[in-house]
């Protein structure tokens, strides 16, 4: 398997085939990009050119400018961002806990998990709202990140399992006997070498909230509550669809989770070479 | 912690018990976090949701809330839409599971090598995992528009189509533009996931292979496949689940239409509970294909067992 | 620094016993080897002492004090991992100090031990160092600084040296060992290496199947093996068996081999007449010539040159005895020599139970 032994007609349909696979992924989002540079008037005349024949910014000042958008962008960030770091540290501990002891029920608590990932999320809308309203959760970034939380951890467990199955018990033995509690020695020696997991679930759980559209449009009706792809939702309700405008919010926000995932997909592979997916 | 010592002081009698709970105690405050989470935020609203499945829960009719028994199954198993709901949902997940392992497998093959370029080429081939699905789903329903998009009109060049049209107003393709949208979506989970299972065999037994005079297709099916398998067999199981249950691109592509050729049982309970505000039949729906998903997840788990026993 | 005491102490994994009422006093500064091979619950048993693994049955004791319940923070020992467990995000220095830090030390203090241990160890110039950037010999000596450094109660190591090269093992070997004279704290040694057992222990407790088998300085397992286990465990090359029949006469005793051959034994040895025995025969005690011949001839199959001496395995009508002798001689293959099995030399073994045959 060395690439050395590989003659030069692989090489070619290696690199053909990967081109495939960049082109194909690419694709969708350049043409994503190019529609928000269109001015209105090119947008259907024009509608087919891999470039339009006008470029301009238009769409894109109006939406930072003259729209809801930076709010929902704010809130985006906040509730994604809170639910990234609130999965991230609970998913930690029952990782780590799924990792290294073996407890009664441990059995039952990978079924709970399992069943929670085998339903549509739609079912839990009206219960959880009505769960919600009178604890003033309805309507409250707060209780979107309670829910985000609720839905994310089972899997980020799971990963996080992954990453501390793949680092020696032996280490925090050690630490024990050095004198430290087990909590301390999870905190001191193994968290910190978890840290590209811990960034990899970071990620993936800041990308997951970050395009939830179920919950946020069914638990927040005022504008000020709203998250970034309700907020997408009502470019085609409020203004008859004004799709260039759509997306170059559909761009801006595309920013952040991207920059997220990019940073983190490295780690993501790492992690898991180690470790669970597998055993 | 259930046997008992044979011979211990007695006066480590009263001690020893109470240290040994504390230290047995210790797992479940690392979990209670998410317990306690998954049970009240999860655990309860689907048992409550499931409740409703047996009365009758209509958000514009003030008077329902009625004990219905089994009324809402047994319409269900009259219902036509239903039933072509399920067909489609057999489509939409093999198909799109199909397609994403089987590119997503290739795709990791071809990043498992190292080459000039890899780590940029694997942060772009990913990147579709961070958009998010409604975008994803706007996005490509735009593609597929003649009018503003590219693809009907090369799909026509091709041959594919025999004019350039929507193929998402048709319904006997319209299927094929959510499940595309799906793929694309949904490569990198299996890429990542495969390409990390790749990197994690040892790499001297595929040496020990080539010495033995194994070519590399032998190697694939010999050495790949069977370190894989399991992981293979966890990764689909679960891909499997979450696309049954993924209703996002349909709902916001089609809308199930037209005709309904392209509703898929979760995004008819969505109809149903969102557009006809009739929770009961679409508790009910959902009780159903909670229990398909069961019975087939316990099967994948089982054939994984009995593959690692192996 | 304190004695260990291990008393009737068991332990099982649900139904899976993996040791059987282990009973071993440990004396202050005592340093005691375990050994035995994989799977015999030595390491088991060292975990049990450090508060690792629970204790199924029985009491562990250091000090005097019943540690049973005890976290392995609150027992004071310290522990030398075969893997090493070096904290790979900290600095050799971070590594040495965090026992001290976790107790409190105050900074001064702390680095003075610190720099004292370094240079004992020749670590000084590492200090700032992260372990992935050391050598397996500069990791190992990290491991033990850490130990050091605390003046713990004990030392307990597990097979520290097997991951090590044979160079680098036989000299860290003599470092431990030059450790512990200058410390004098009581430690523990798990080791399935017996040359390390033979060279550090002052005692050594030889464990198989998750039972002690023998308990004793080297040189008592060495020459009075308790059981065949023990016999064929020590001693390399490893002892010679035979197969044989005890016969009593009178005050005579001798051993009709499976090849009809007499063997003269010690008038001592108790067992009865027609008893089935294994007699056991260290290599270096099988003499042998090649001048004169004798009663006993075999051909030499295979000579393997060690250059301290020669292992000769010599072919005889039933088996191949392995013989070590010192001189150079030539052995040429094929060629005959004369052997002799002196009976001052031989271990007699009871066939059935194994257990060595009071003499």
């Amino acid at each position: 398997m060395t690439s050395s032994a590989r003659s030069t007609p692989y090489w070619f349909l290696h690199y053909g085939l990967l081109a495939f696979y960049v082109a194909f992924a690419l694709f969708p989002l350049y043409w994503l990009l190019k529609v928000s540079i269109t001015p209105n008037d090119l947008l259907y005349s024009e509608g087919i050119r891999l470039w339009p024949s006008r470029s301009s910014l238009a769409h894109y000042t109006f939406v930072l400018a003259h729209s809801d958008f930076p709010l929902f962008f704010k809130n985006s960030l906040i509730v994604s961002g809170s639910t990234a770091v609130t999965v991230t540290l609970i998913a930690a501990l029952s990782g780590y806990a799924m990792s290294r002891f073996d407890f009664r029920g441990k059995m039952w608590l990978v079924g709970l998990m399992l069943i929670t990932q085998m339903f549509p999320l739609v079912m839990l809308v009206a219960p959880i709202f009505k769960l919600f309203s009178p604890l003033g959760l309805t309507n409250s970034l707060t209780g979107l990140v309670v829910v985000y939380t609720a839905f994310n951890v089972p899997f980020a467990t799971f990963l996080m399992q992954s990453f501390f199955d793949g680092i020696p018990k032996d280490l925090e033995e050690a630490a024990m006997i050095d004198g430290a509690s087990r909590f301390r020695a999870f905190r001191q020696i193994i968290l910190p070498l978890t840290l590209p997991g811990v960034a990899a679930t970071l990620g993936f759980v800041f990308t997951a909230a970050w395009s939830e559209l179920l919950f946020a449009l069914m638990l927040v009706s005022k504008a000020d509550a709203s998250t970034f792809p309700v907020g997408l939702l009502s470019f085609v309700s409020k203004f008859s669809v004004d799709f260039g405008q759509m997306m170059a919010a559909g761009v801006l926000a595309l920013i952040p989770a991207c920059l997220f995932f990019l940073l983190i997909q490295r780690y993501l592979v790492q992690g898991l070479t180690a470790g669970a997916v597998k055993g | 912690m259930s046997t008992m010592p044979l011979y211990e002081d007695a006066a480590d009698q009263q001690r020893a018990p109470l240290r040994r709970f504390r230290a047995g105690l210790e797992p479940y405050l690392y979990i209670a976090p998410s317990v306690i989470l998954i049970a009240t935020i999860m655990l309860v609203p689907l048992i409550i949701g499931l409740s409703y499945a047996f009365r009758d829960m209509q958000l514009i009719n003030p008077f329902s809330g009625g004990f219905v028994g089994l009324e809402h199954f047994r319409n269900l198993w009259m219902d036509a839409a239903f039933w072509l709901a399920m067909k489609n949902t057999l489509v939409w997940t093999l198909a799109s599971v199909a397609l994403q392992f089987s590119l997503g497998l290739v795709l990791a093959l071809l990043l498992n090598n190292p080459f000039p370029g890899r780590g940029i080429v694997q942060a772009l081939v990913f990147l579709p995992w961070a958009v998010p699905t409604f975008l994803s789903g706007l996005n490509w329903a735009w593609l597929f528009n003649p009018v503003v998009g590219p693809l009907p009109h090369w799909m026509a060049a091709l041959g594919i189509l025999p004019a350039p049209e929507n193929i998402l107003s048709d319904p006997n393709v319209a299927i094929w533009g959510p499940i595309i949208a799906n793929v694309w979506w949904g490569i990198p989970f299996f890429a990542i996931t495969l390409l990390a299972a790749l990197q994690s065999i040892p790499q001297d037994i595929y040496e020990a292979a080539a010495i033995d005079g194994a070519g590399s297709w032998r190697r694939f099916i010999d050495i790949t496949l069977p370190f894989l398998a399991p992981t293979i067999a966890i990764t689909v199981m679960l891909r499997t689940v979450w696309i049954a249950n993924f209703a996002d691109l349909i709902i916001v592509m089609t809308n199930g239409g037209p005709a309904d050729q392209t509703q898929i049982v979760s995004s008819y309970i969505f109809t149903q509970a969102f557009r006809r505000l009739d929770f009961g039949y679409a508790s009910a729906i959902a009780m159903v294909l909670l229990v398909l998903l069961m019975a087939y997840s316990f099967a994948i788990i089982l054939m994984r067992q009995s593959l690692l026993r192996r | 620094m304190a004695s260990i005491d291990i008393q009737g102490v068991g332990k099982s994994y649900g139904t899976v016993p993996v040791l059987h009422n282990v009973d071993l006093s440990i004396q202050d500064g005592e340093f005691v080897v375990l050994v035995g091979p994989s799977g015999c619950g030595k390491s088991t048993l060292l975990r049990m002492v450090a508060g690792l693994e629970g204790i199924t049955r029985g009491d562990i004791l250091i000090g005097g004090k019943v540690v049973n319940e005890l976290a392995p923070k609150d027992r004071d020992i310290a522990m030398v991992f075969q893997s090493y467990a070096l904290y790979p995000h900290m600095t050799v220095r971070d590594n040495m100090s965090y026992s001290l830090k976790l107790r409190g030390t105050p900074s001064e203090r702390m680095s003075h031990v610190i720099s004292a241990a370094a240079s004992k160890l020749g670590l000084e110039s590492f200090l700032d160092r992260k372990p992935r950037t050391l050598s397996g010999g500069q990791r190992q000596r990290v491991a033990m600084g850490r130990s050091i450094v605390r003046k713990p109660k004990a030392f307990l190591f597990d097979e520290p040296l097997s991951n090590l090269d044979a160079r680098l093992r036989e000299q860290m070997r003599v470092e431990i060992k030059k450790l512990h004279r200058e410390l004098g704290t009581t430690s523990i040694y798990v080791t399935h290496d017996q040359v390390e057992a033979m060279t550090l222990a002052d005692r050594i407790v030889a464990m198989n199947g998750g039972a002690v088998q023998q308990v004793g300085t080297p040189l008592d397992l060495y020459e009075r093996p308790t059981n065949l286990f023990v016999a064929s465990f020590i001693g390399s090359p490893a002892i010679n068996i035979l197969d044989g029949i005890l016969r009593c006469d009178g005050e005579n005793r001798h051993i009709i081999l499976e090849s009809e051959e007499q063997l003269p034994a010690l008038a001592r040895i108790q067992g009865r007449d027609g008893q089935a025995v294994k007699v056991g025969i260290r290599p270096e005690d099988v003499q042998v010539s090649i001048q004169n011949a004798g009663s006993r001839m075999g051909q030499v199959e295979l000579v393997e040159p060690m250059g301290l001496g020669t292992i000769l395995h010599i072919g005889t009508v039933h088996r191949t005895l392995k013989a070590f002798v010192l001189e150079r001689a030539d052995y040429p293959i094929g060629s005959n020599i004369a052997y002799s099995l002196p009976a001052d030399r031989l271990h007699i073994f009871d066939a059935r139970t194994g257990q060595r045959i009071a003499d």
